[in-house]
């Protein structure tokens, strides 16, 4: 079975971390809430940035971090990293805003934030706030094989259609666009 | 709505337990500024000069400056202020770290200590949430360690912690208040803080701060962001390396300490040591610090990394900064191992890296000398490096010989005598200085010694190249992107200042030229204390992104008060000359501004005694030092002339009274 294959371009944004040029500063932080403040730039709150420091500093942890996706409920487990004799805790890496700890939320309201690659500016402004060079920003157009993406729908399809049957998996999609 | 500042002081007192939210008065912002400037206001108003240091009516004042929090660079400076119970005038400690932004976002631009408390507290401030908590726990702890564990009985990684540790609460006079990666120092400000019976300041804020005009704010944060890109990228030619770039000197980073072992003296500030360092030396030096050194940290939103991360084998982490790198290692004539070590033990108990080295080096001179004898050392090890570990022990536990020693140099001479007036030679007003002893009196730096009331050269010296340049084209080079000159007579200066003949030291730069090139260096560092930006990008080194013509737009910007250079330099020696008021009223007078008997070989009586008569009269000070009457109207600062004229201090003539005063007595 093959489907012709349709190649698209995107642009892949990506901010590299290196933890061991961080100098534990938080420029980024202070760039960050200033840069999402309303008005734009009209107060700094750190407690409000979408980039956090995770830092013990007398352990040499120095990781930052970027908000990501909102997550319901937390891990079932929590695991540690130990990398270079550093024990690092596994929420140190994590960057979801969820119920298991404090990071990534509005203070006043407690709503999720997420980062947005500061969108209008030439590059997130954590990056270019950060002169140590621990945050780079790296875009590249990455190709995009349609074609692969829609014969990897069907291979779930149909694993779906082996496990419940065709019958069910149809009526399950007919009910869910009627929803909508 | 305030800007920059939050319009709010937490005034706690310690005897009764109360604690207010007190709204200040933004009138006070524009005269005073803030940090420092207010802070003096503050102690003037309610610390007069019969307040002892360890009385209850002793403030302990922790101001964050007017634009930390703000994104300007490098703006983080926390300043303690209090009656110091060493020098007994007004002491000015300040740190970086990220203590002072925190406050900030948790709604206070100070915290006002007073009264005592009479169990060892902490201090709680989680917002709007404030609490004075019980410390008996924590009673012998390290400072850095009960920070530490301060941070985990809360469960707030991300409070910050100023802390003391034995030292402060044994009340030793030069004991520090430590504050993550950063420490408050000079003038023995710890001792107060334990005399109150508190053992940290711990703060946790996540409110917003605001800006008044956002977008003309982050413009000027943006060319100074770029002006230390390019300073980091073009450092200064012709100077040694130290000087060149941005920042504290980058002791952490440079391993090459020739000029440091060399020209500055070892043991009790006597020995210079011409050929010490040779390649075997750098070469292990340099292997002790890779070995010990983790990382490069900064202080909050500053790229300059001046600090480090410390981790000897089998010590607890520490973090240390600048000179505090060979302070001990000299005064013991040791090596850098040594010095690494012991400072950890001194961070832990909470000392002053600058003082702390002398004071022991001068007990063991007394002891060399027969001033002392082997019974005042009971069970002292014999070999160097024991011995200073020994002493330490002794003086932050006040045991024995360490009782009097912890009152430092000064005191401890008053008190055992005999002729050991005579060690304690490299005081002024009492305090201990660098380890420097010079050749040729060098008459800029006369006067910055003379009337410094940091009592600390390097928080008044800056801008100015401290030697100038062998040929004319490197002067030029120099003037041409001089941006930070006030104006260009400062360039004219330094383009006809010669190493040799009739255009150099010490008759050139002139007398007037001196005071000029002096008052500029000051008042850099007062607005920088008021603002709350480190030295290390503005006032100390040359050709900083921080200077005299962008100031006033940052204040304007950022907290919305109208300021012009000429406003700024008026508001800053407003509040300078408060400083000094308060020193004059605890009895500093000319007889206390001298710099070390044996700071330069070579001395210039008659000259000297000019710079002081010319300096003085430029800043409206009459022969005793003291601020003229007519000089406190112009500033708007009747109230001190009152004061003084009541206090017998100025007379109706404004002849200088003789009256004896507090300081004099004690």
């Amino acid at each position: 079975m093959t489907v012709k294959a349709e190649n698209k371009k995107k642009t892949v944004k990506t901010i590299k971390i290196n933890v061991d040029k961080c100098n534990g500063c938080r420029a980024c932080e202070v760039i960050c809430s200033a840069f999402h403040a309303m008005p734009k730039y009209s107060s700094i709150n750190p407690a409000r940035s979408r980039i956090r420091v995770i830092r013990d500093p007398l352990k040499d942890v120095y990781v930052p971090v970027y908000a990501g996706e909102y997550a319901v409920a937390e891990c079932a487990g929590r695991d540690k990293y130990t990398i270079d004799g550093k024990e690092y805790e596994e929420c140190a890496f994590c960057r979801a805003s969820c119920p298991s700890r404090a990071e990534f939320k509005e203070p006043d309201s407690g709503l999720p934030l997420k980062c947005d690659m500061c969108e209008g500016e030439d590059e997130p402004l954590c990056v270019k706030w950060c002169m140590v060079d621990a945050l780079t920003f790296e875009q590249r157009e990455e190709v995009v094989d349609e074609g692969l993406e829609k014969a990897e729908l069907e291979i779930g399809l149909e694993s779906l259609i082996d496990k419940f049957g065709l019958q069910q998996i149809m009526e399950t999609v007919a009910r869910m666009s009627k929803k909508e | 709505m305030r800007y920059a500042e939050t319009g709010y002081n937490l005034e706690i007192d310690l005897t009764t337990g109360n604690i207010e939210r007190v709204a200040t008065d933004p009138k006070d912002t524009e005269l005073y500024l803030g940090g420092l400037g207010t802070n003096a206001k503050i102690l003037w108003d309610r610390v007069p000069p019969e307040v002892e240091p360890f009385s209850p009516d002793n403030l302990l004042i922790f101001g964050a400056g007017l634009l930390c929090g703000t994104p300007a660079t490098g703006c983080n400076r926390t300043i303690v202020t209090t009656i110091s119970p060493q020098t007994q005038l007004m002491a000015y400690s300040m740190m970086g770290g990220f203590l002072a932004p925190e406050l900030k976002y948790a709604g206070y631009d100070k915290v006002v200590l007073r009264g005592k408390s009479p169990n060892l507290v902490y201090i709680w401030v989680n917002n709007d949430k404030v609490e004075i908590r019980d410390a008996s726990h924590l009673k012998g702890k390290g400072a850095i360690e009960t920070g530490e564990i301060i941070k985990k009985e809360l469960k707030e990684p991300k409070a910050q912690v100023a802390a003391i540790g034995m030292a402060g609460e044994n009340r030793v006079f030069f004991a520090s208040i430590e504050q993550s990666r950063s420490s408050a120092s000079r003038g023995g400000i710890g001792a107060v803080m334990g005399d109150k019976g508190v053992k940290a300041l711990v703060v946790r804020g996540t409110k917003d701060l605001n800006i008044a005009r956002p977008a003309e704010y982050m413009e000027l944060c943006d060319e100074v962001m770029k002006y230390i890109q390019f300073r980091n990228e073009n450092p200064i030619p012709g100077v040694m390396p130290i000087l060149a770039g941005l920042g504290s000197p980058q002791e952490m980073a440079i391993d090459d300490e020739k000029w440091h072992t060399e020209n500055f003296m070892w043991g009790n500030s006597r020995v210079r040591r011409k050929d010490f360092w040779t390649e075997e030396i750098h070469h292990n030096w340099t292997e002790t610090m890779n070995a010990a050194r983790t990382r490069l940290i900064s202080c909050y939103n500053c790229p300059m990394t001046c600090g480090a991360t410390i981790s000897l084998p089998g010590l607890p982490t520490y973090m240390m900064k600048c000179f505090s790198k060979l302070t001990y290692t000299m005064a013991a004539f040791s090596d850098l191992e040594f010095g690494l070590r012991i400072a950890q033990r001194a961070t832990e108990y909470g000392l002053d890296g600058f003082s702390t080295p002398q004071v022991m080096a001068f007990g063991l001179e007394l002891l060399e000398n027969g001033i002392l004898t082997e019974d005042d050392f009971p069970g002292m090890p014999t070999d160097n490096e024991g011995r200073f570990y020994w002493l330490l022990d002794r003086i932050v536990r006040r045991e024995g010989i360490g009782d009097i020693l912890a009152n430092g140099t000064y005191w401890a001479a008053q008190q055992i005598g005999n002729g050991a007036e005579a060690y304690a030679h490299n005081n002024i007003k009492k305090h201990e200085q660098l380890p420097l002893k010079l050749s040729m009196l060098n008459p800029i730096y006369f006067l910055m010694y003379c009337t410094g009331e940091k009592i600390n050269i390097t928080q008044i010296e800056g801008q100015f190249p401290q030697a100038p340049f062998m040929t004319m084209e490197e002067r030029e080079a120099f003037v041409k992107d001089w941006i930070q000159a006030p104006d260009d007579r400062f360039k004219q200066i330094f383009l006809d200042w010669e190493p040799r003949g009739e255009k150099s030291m010490p008759f050139y730069p002139t007398v007037q030229m001196c005071c000029d090139i002096v008052d500029w260096q000051e008042r850099m560092h007062y607005i920088d204390d008021a603002l709350g930006v480190c030295a290390g990008l503005s006032s100390f080194p040359l050709k900083p992104p921080y200077h005299i013509h962008n100031y006033p737009k940052f204040i304007s910007a950022g907290a919305g008060i109208d300021m012009d250079e000429d406003k700024l330099s008026l508001a800053a020696k407003r509040y300078r000359t408060l400083v000094r008021a308060n020193n004059i009223r605890r009895g500093l007078r000319r007889k206390d501004e001298k710099p070390p008997e044996d700071h330069w070989k070579k001395r210039f009586p008659e000259l000297e005694k000019e710079l002081l008569d010319t300096y003085y009269k430029f800043k409206g000070w009459n022969e005793q030092g003291i601020p003229t009457k007519e000089s406190l109207h112009e500033l708007g600062l009747d109230f001190v002339s009152e004061d003084f004229l009541k206090r017998g201090i100025l007379s109706e003539n404004e002849e200088a009274s003789t009256t004896e005063t507090q300081a004099e007595k004690a």
